[in-house]
């Protein structure tokens, strides 16, 4: 079985298990709201002051949202040890990450869907005219977001606290995405949109270094 | 055992020779006095830093590649002094800063970027605290050392590129570009006193870790043999304190 059809089952396996609850992507959902609104308190939201600070806040409520998100990812394959089973069966290791990477991406990135017309609502950012290069932002900082935290789950999900483990393992790692995909975003929400081809260069750069780093050392990161 | 006595003291000595010349021999610097002093030491703890760090990155890799022990060893040991040698770097930058910037802290490029790489490290070693299985703790923190080594430089770039695009005041007070030829002289002293410093610590800290494994093993193979039915109580203090 090529690692493309392997990674393909994994992945409509994690979708099922979501969909039949939608558990986590409603919470994930939530979680950044209280986020976005708790900033409205740090400072002043009119629409210049939102201009300036709109961005970093909108990637801070997706880092945390995402560093919660993702732990279950590999600690419900502990309940049952069906990481082991997962293991067993005749695919490579890469194929299972990249099927719970691809699984995270599709969560992470339906709950920014959702997340980015409310938060343009409540801070009075206007969307209109630079949608499709917003979304190529967010598909690059959610790539690297998922890439680098699916990895960290399967490193957490063996640690006790893992639950507070991976946002500290996770958010320091993430500060150049984060510098990256705040200043790209800025740049979009400014009052003339242009697209920093510098950072989203950065973005994609740091989405290869680690989906390499990933493909790897998924072997010892899944080992027995 | 002598043998190690004696690189003790030798380097002990070594870092006497290191602080008297930084003190005394050294000349003045001319807007910053005394505190300027402080800098032989301050770039000598980076140097050694990096240093440090290198060793944990090169371990990890090592180990991922063999699978000796051995390798895990010297990773945790390499960052364990490294961490050390930047938490010193983190002190006296400021308390340098301070008189002369006027602020304890900045955001700058490389402040921010050691800062950040500090707390990478700092979790690498709570990770390695929180997985009991030592195979397990192993290789997965190898993994996650290696892919703090690789953020290393995207963080420095990505706040190089950040900040420069904003005017940044405060570090153009920095070292001038020239450097007297003594003073020379005592920052080469200092930085391999440093060096050494943490060469013997990184020694020390590297022979412990390989005899907690080892008495890991030798306990392990006592319960194993269920040979600790009397003195349970014990097996357990020596476990905690091994961990």
């Amino acid at each position: 079985m090529t690692t493309a059809r392997a990674a393909a089952i994994i992945l409509a396996k994690e979708l099922r298990l979501e969909f039949r609850t939608r558990e986590l992507l409603t919470a994930t959902v939530i979680f950044a709201l209280v986020v976005v609104v708790l900033f409205s308190f740090a400072f002043d939201p009119t629409a210049a002051e939102s201009r300036r600070y709109g961005p970093g806040l909108l990637w801070i409520a997706f880092l945390f949202a995402g560093s919660l998100m993702l732990n279950p990812s590999f600690a419900r394959e502990q309940n049952n040890e069906t990481l082991d089973a997962l293991r067993m069966s005749p695919i490579s290791n890469f194929a299972i990450l990249l099927g719970k990477i691809l699984a995270n991406f599709i969560f992470m990135s339906l709950a920014e869907l959702v997340l980015v017309p409310v938060f343009a609502v409540l801070y009075n950012l206007s969307l209109a005219g630079i949608v499709w290069r917003l979304i190529l932002v967010l598909v690059l900082g959610t790539l690297g977001l998922t890439v680098t935290g699916t990895v960290f789950s399967a490193i957490s999900a063996h640690a006790r606290m893992r639950e507070l483990l991976l946002p500290l393992l996770l958010l320091p790692l993430l500060t150049p995405l984060l510098i990256a995909a705040v200043e790209s975003t800025a740049s979009l929400f400014a009052e003339q949109p242009a697209l920093d081809r510098t950072w989203l260069a950065f973005l994609a750069g740091f989405d290869i270094v680690f989906l390499t780093a990933s493909w790897l050392l998924c072997d010892h990161l899944l080992a027995e | 055992m002598k043998a190690r006595i004696t690189i003790t003291a030798l380097v002990a000595l070594l870092i006497f020779c290191a602080g008297y010349a930084a003190l005394f021999i050294a000349p003045d610097e001319a807007t910053m006095h005394a505190i300027q002093r402080i800098f032989y030491f301050h770039v000598a703890s980076w140097n050694a830093m990096f240093c440090a760090f290198f060793v944990a990155f090169y371990a990890s890799v090592a180990y991922l590649v063999t699978g000796k022990r051995k390798w895990d060893a010297l990773g945790v040991s390499g960052v364990e002094v490294g961490v050390m040698c930047c938490t010193i770097g983190l002190i006296t930058g400021p308390l340098w800063a301070r008189p002369v910037w006027g602020i304890w802290w900045t955001w700058d490029a490389k402040l921010t970027s050691t800062f950040i790489l500090w707390l990478l490290f700092i979790a690498y070693l709570l990770l390695r605290g929180l997985v009991e299985d030592p195979e397990k703790k192993a290789s997965l923190s190898a993994v996650f050392a290696i892919f703090a080594s690789l953020d290393i430089p995207l963080v420095y770039l990505a706040n190089r590129l950040w900040r420069t695009q904003h005017p940044q005041p405060v570090i153009a007070g920095g070292q001038g570009s020239g450097l007297d030829p003594t003073m020379s002289k005592v920052l080469l002293l200092c930085l391999f006193a440093i060096f050494c410093v943490m060469i013997l610590a990184l020694m020390d800290r590297y022979r412990l870790e390989l005899l907690r494994n080892e008495a890991a093993e030798l306990r392990y193979e006592i319960e194993s043999r269920g040979l600790d039915a009397s003195d349970g109580q014990e097996t357990r203090a020596l476990q905690k304190g091994a961990q």
